[in-house]
């Protein structure tokens, strides 16, 4: 009973004269079985994989905790010139996870950006926006120096030269208590217009903020 | 169509006639004979050898010693593959421990700094081997068909060896690993368009270089990317022997007489 391939298969079981085929039966035992093995397998897989898949790409759905940390006094700033302070970025990895930032006071004359509660003093990363490699404030020239590869900025962290792809980036203060505090990260195209942080590298004036894209772990605090 | 003799086997494994005296019907000797030796047994049991010969005896076009590159390139993959897993038995792949374990495997194991030194330097050796070989591919014009899925394989050994480079690096855990895999992740990987922001916080486990990433990058250079190598180069090796291998641009070929013959 060899079907010929050019002939179409029959739809019903009863047309193939199977033994035990009823009226109605479209699915042949065979290709049940067959497909009851492939599903029973596919299952089987899936609860392994999935778990461990979830488990290997959680990290990349869970927010980072906002840490808040004291950094001084509110007469300690200056509106003209930059105070370095150490802030931890990342907990548990000892020495590897702080950084410095540049805090000044907010300058009236200088500072046009709309102004909101986590503004009102200035905080600088000193993270380059070229390649990550760590800024230094020279007072003489007002400028940010970057040492890599000659990313320059001015006194607001906006590019002046150099490599970089957008300004530098910012960190959210607050008063708490009669205190400075340096909160979350947040990245500013050229215009100091905030968004969402970003890595070094990746730009943020016209499609930029598209082309790479603000990221689950990590959001602007909302307010900005 | 004349067929091509089939390769001669080595001496070792040609079937010997039976000594005369042994009866041809006598099936109990024949029996003992058969499992005289224990490459017989495992061979009666698996047929191995068919295979073996298919692999290493197959006909090859006369070719020099840049066919060899390929060869070296698996070799410098088996020599970091050894030496890594040895190198696993001091290392600590923790944040606060991996410098200290591999100062230590360094400096005060037995052997420790000639093994690391392989693994270190066998790196740099095995990504100029593999360009190497790729060079050799694409000007010998052996990647084209019926080899466009090798070359399309060895394409993506390639990108696994450097992937291989880039987790490796970060292990030892200095500032100039630390920061230059920061770095990495920051330009090669979140500089990418749409997926790399995504594909670098996958890497850094967070959106910053945190304690976990360490672990993470281990986990991938000594067990993920391997594992995918070692079933690339099984797959890439199968092909070259399925396919055979091309003859070197301008080499004639000098066909057996008898074959022309036989075709008239």
């Amino acid at each position: 009973m060899a079907v010929r391939r050019n002939q179409r298969k029959p739809k019903y079981t009863t047309d193939l004269q199977l033994p035990g085929s009823f009226a109605g039966e479209t699915v042949t035992r065979r290709r049940f079985m067959t497909g009851s093995a492939h599903a029973a397998g596919g299952v089987t897989v899936a609860a392994f994989t999935l778990p461990a898949l979830g488990f290997a790409l959680g990290p990349l759905f869970q927010k980072q905790d906002v840490r808040w940390e004291t950094v001084g006094f509110p007469d300690d700033f200056p509106n003209d010139n930059y105070v370095p302070k150490v802030i931890t970025v990342t907990p548990d990895t000892g020495e590897a996870g702080k950084s410095t930032v540049y805090v000044r006071a907010r300058n009236p004359s200088l500072d046009k950006d709309p102004i909101n509660q986590y503004n009102r003093f200035i905080a600088i990363s000193t993270r380059c926006a070229h390649l990550g490699c760590p800024v230094r404030w020279v007072p003489a020239s007002e400028r940010f120096i970057c040492p890599c590869h000659g990313g320059v900025y001015d006194l607001q962290g906006s590019r002046t030269g150099g490599p970089p792809v957008r300004p530098l980036d910012r960190f959210a203060t607050r008063m708490l208590n009669g205190m400075v505090q340096v909160g979350p990260r947040y990245s500013v195209n050229s215009e100091l217009k905030p968004f969402s942080p970003r890595d070094p590298g990746e730009a943020l004036d016209g499609i930029g903020q598209y082309v790479y894209p603000s990221r689950p772990t990590t959001r602007k605090l909302p307010g900005l | 169509m004349a067929k091509l003799p089939a390769p001669s086997l080595p001496p070792a494994l040609v079937p010997q006639p039976p000594k005369p005296g042994t009866g041809e019907g006598d099936g109990k000797v024949q029996r003992a004979e058969a499992a005289k030796s224990v490459v017989d047994w495992v061979d009666e049991r698996t047929s191995l050898s068919g295979g073996m010969r298919w692999m290493l005896f197959r006909k090859v076009p006369k070719g020099n010693w840049a066919y060899t590159l390929g060869s070296a390139a698996m070799f410098a993959f088996m020599a970091q593959a050894v030496t890594g897993i040895f190198l696993a038995m001091y290392y600590d792949p923790s944040a606060v421990h991996a410098y200290e374990s591999v100062r230590y495997l360094t400096n005060e194991a037995f052997l420790g700094q000639f093994v690391r030194g392989m693994h270190k330097w066998g790196s740099s050796v095995m990504v100029v081997l593999v360009f190497l070989h790729m060079a050799r591919t694409f000007f010998f014009g052996a990647y084209k068909y019926p080899r466009e899925l090798t070359w399309v394989i060895g394409v993506v050994l390639l990108i696994l060896t450097m992937v291989m480079s880039f987790t490796g690096y970060l292990l030892p855990f200095d500032q100039r690993s630390y920061w230059a895999t920061i770095v990495g992740v920051n330009t090669s990987v979140g500089g990418a368009p749409f997926l790399g922001p995504y594909l670098a916080d996958f890497l850094r486990a967070g959106p910053e270089f945190g304690a976990t990433t360490l672990p993470r990058f281990y986990a991938i250079h000594m067990l993920l990317i391997p594992g995918l190598m070692a079933a690339m180069i099984g797959f890439h090796l199968y092909l070259v022997a399925k396919l055979g291998i091309t003859a070197p641009p301008g080499s004639k070929a000098h066909p057996n007489p008898d074959l022309r013959k036989s075709e008239a």
